[in-house]
């Protein structure tokens, strides 16, 4: 069993902090996904954990045992490399039995485990390549079987696909969300694409300027975001942001109105606001609904026929910009003026420092 | 191969490959005559120098030279001499200055930086400045061999050897070169298991060929074309290598032929050794941006 505990770990360089006091716990068996912009310190997070970036302060557990003084090898993790790594002078078959090699594995187990990786990652017939021979998938798998064969506690993936085409990029993303079922074992994965974020991660933690924002489902991300941050990172197209006062105070609800949007009312805890104070709302593309009548009324700047759905950006009164998904078939055209209804169940509201508002 | 279509296009490649093959000629001329005046009398070699023949072997041809050669100095134990001692340090100093690099590039230490900057510092002091000095340390140095423990190391292959060991060219190259490989391929070595000793001999030295080939030729140059030195600490010729050697062709009465014949013998394992490693050398020289 493979837990990992991350305890207000740090990392600083000279005087440069670049992991500022995280605090994290994975289970046994969990898919985690660190998501952030680039330079957000998630890529040096897992290298921490991995043993290849000294721990500056707190403390890493993996298993429930103190790794921060531990050599990589000794901490029962594996990792994929963006660039895969993979040493180029030896066969596909040596590069993915190299750990085993190291650990003077005998022979025939040795070579029962590198054909058990090779037939997983259907392999077989590339065993005895070099890597220059291989495509970038290939060489992708390659870099997994490596990890796969070392049967590790932690699996560890530094942007395994980023180096990808789009189609091979979602084969392969079906394939590590397969292996992370079949396995059964913990994986760690870096990425700054929000996308694969969403569809692999048990869990997500979305980090910034090296502090963790938010740890959630991928649900809980998406429809609790905790600030303003973690709102505009996660979903695509983007959350629309506009600034409102609060209007007046019911029980359980607050109505808020701004310049670019007329009087409506948000079910959210009301403890401490005060009429007046001024919030922002943010509401998702795909929560938006046009009609005759709306409180936002907009005027469309470019149209993106999808097909299933229509993006729509729009400009506000105040110059803003915002955007709309609409459906496949709503008739819009450019410059048309549009009055938009926000869904008020799901749009959130950020007090003035950027942090969600509770939910009744 | 791309197509020559054009008139002018061709004319255009004739006119490169003469340039080639004049500068070819040029570099091979000195060779081609240290050789052919090798096999001719003094008198003939010294009358031929003023028109082409000087290149060609004709004339009163014979191995006189070689043998007269061999007469005049033990020839085969300088040559020896050069070999042993220029393939102990070649391959003493690849395995050092390849190992200092890997540190200087892949481990983290203190200070290395700076002590980096100090080891190329050195590259523009020059050996003659530091000659002396460098005698006066190896002459009060103690060794233990056969004899048990001696002092001073003048008269022996190690004087040639050890102090040339580790130089900063050496290590310069190693650097450059280890400093554009991916640093990931360490950390994945490091990650499956491997000790620092097993990345530097599995994964480092094994895609290192080009730049350990440049280092070797460097290394064996100017091993081999080595003179003052073992000229300051060797005093018997048991010792001394093929360039000392050469001072006894050079007495009062300096015969041309026999200088030839010598010069010819000396430089063919030079030759063979550059020939062996052409290949890696230059893919070396042209990876490393270092072009002499």
């Amino acid at each position: 069993m493979a837990g990992l505990s991350l305890q207000n770990l740090q990392k600083t360089y000279g005087k440069v902090e670049v992991i500022k006091g995280v605090n994290l716990e994975i289970e046994h068996g969990e898919f985690v996904v660190f998501v952030g912009p680039s330079g957000c310190g998630k890529s040096t997070l897992l290298r921490m954990i991995a043993g290849l970036e000294d721990i500056t302060g707190g403390e890493l557990s993996i298993g429930g045992q103190v790794v921060n003084a531990m050599q990589p090898r000794d901490r029962g993790v594996a990792m994929v490399f963006q660039s895969y790594a993979l040493y180029p002078h030896m066969t596909v078959y040596d590069n993915v039995g190299f750990g085993l090699r190291i650990k003077k594995t005998p022979k025939d187990e040795r070579d029962a485990k590198i054909r058990e990786a090779a037939r997983i990652l259907q392999m077989e017939h590339l065993l005895d390549r070099k890597p220059a021979q291989l495509s970038g998938g290939q060489r992708q798998r390659v870099a997994i079987g490596r990890a796969i064969v070392r049967q590790p506690e932690v699996f560890l993936f530094d942007e395994p696909l980023s180096n990808l085409d789009a189609s091979l990029r979602m084969d392969m993303r079906m394939e590590i969300s397969k292996l992370h079922q079949d396995l059964g074992a913990t994986m760690i994965y870096v990425t700054h694409d929000q996308v694969e974020a969403m569809t692999l991660a048990d869990k997500i933690v979305v980090l910034n300027a090296g502090v963790v924002q938010q740890v959630g489902s991928p649900l809980e991300l998406y429809h609790r975001p905790a600030n303003l941050f973690v709102a505009g990172f996660i979903g695509s197209p983007k959350m629309n942001f506009l600034d409102v006062t609060i209007d007046e105070i019911g029980s359980g609800v607050v109505t808020v109105s701004g310049p670019d949007m007329k009087p409506v009312s948000i079910p959210v805890a009301t403890d401490g606001l005060k009429v007046g104070a001024a919030l922002t709302l943010g509401t998702r593309p795909h929560q938006m609904q046009a009609a005759d009548h709306g409180p936002i009324t907009a005027t469309v700047a470019l149209v993106e026929h999808l097909g299933n759905e229509t993006i729509v950006s729009l400009r506000l009164p105040s110059g803003k910009a915002i955007v709309a998904a609409l459906d496949g078939d709503f008739p819009v055209t450019h410059g048309a003026t549009l009055h938009l209804t926000p869904e008020a169940s799901k749009a959130v509201l950020f007090d003035a420092h950027g942090t969600a508002l509770q939910v009744t | 191969m791309a197509a020559v279509t054009s008139p002018n296009q061709r004319l255009k490649i004739s006119l490169k490959y003469l340039l080639l093959i004049l500068v070819a000629v040029i570099f091979v001329f000195p060779i081609v005559f240290m050789v052919v005046s090798s096999f001719k009398p003094d008198l003939q070699l010294l009358r031929d120098t003023s028109s082409f023949n000087a290149f060609l072997p004709i004339g009163d041809i014979s191995l006189d030279n070689y043998f007269a050669a061999f007469r005049r100095a033990p020839v085969g134990l300088f040559v020896f001499n050069s070999i042993l001692v220029t393939s102990l340090t070649v391959v003493g100093s690849l395995f050092l200055c390849s190992m200092a690099a890997f540190a200087f590039v892949f481990l983290e230490f203190r200070g290395k930086e700076i002590v980096l900057s100090i080891i190329i510092a050195t590259l523009i002091v020059p050996f003659e400045t530091i000659a002396v000095p460098m005698l006066m340390v190896v002459n009060s140095l103690p060794w233990i061999g056969g004899n048990g423990v001696t002092w001073g190391w003048l008269n022996t292959y190690h004087v040639q050897i050890v102090p040339f060991l580790a130089d900063a060219l050496t290590v310069f190259l190693f650097v450059q070169f280890f400093r554009d490989l991916p640093k990931e391929l360490v950390e994945a070595a490091r990650l499956d298991g491997a000790s620092w000793f097993q990345v530097y001999s599995m994964v480092i030295v094994p895609i290192a060929g080009p730049v350990f080939a440049t280092a070797a030729i460097l290394k064996f140059l100017a091993m081999y074309n080595q003179y003052l030195w073992p000229l300051m600490v060797t005093q018997s010729e048991q010792f001394r290598p093929v360039m000392v050697g050469l001072q006894y062709f050079f007495q009062l009465n300096t015969a041309w032929g026999e200088v030839m014949a010598y010069l010819s013998m000396i430089t063919l394992p030079v030759l063979a050794f550059y020939i062996f490693l052409q290949r890696a050398f230059i893919t070396s020289i042209a990876s490393t941006g270092i072009k002499g």
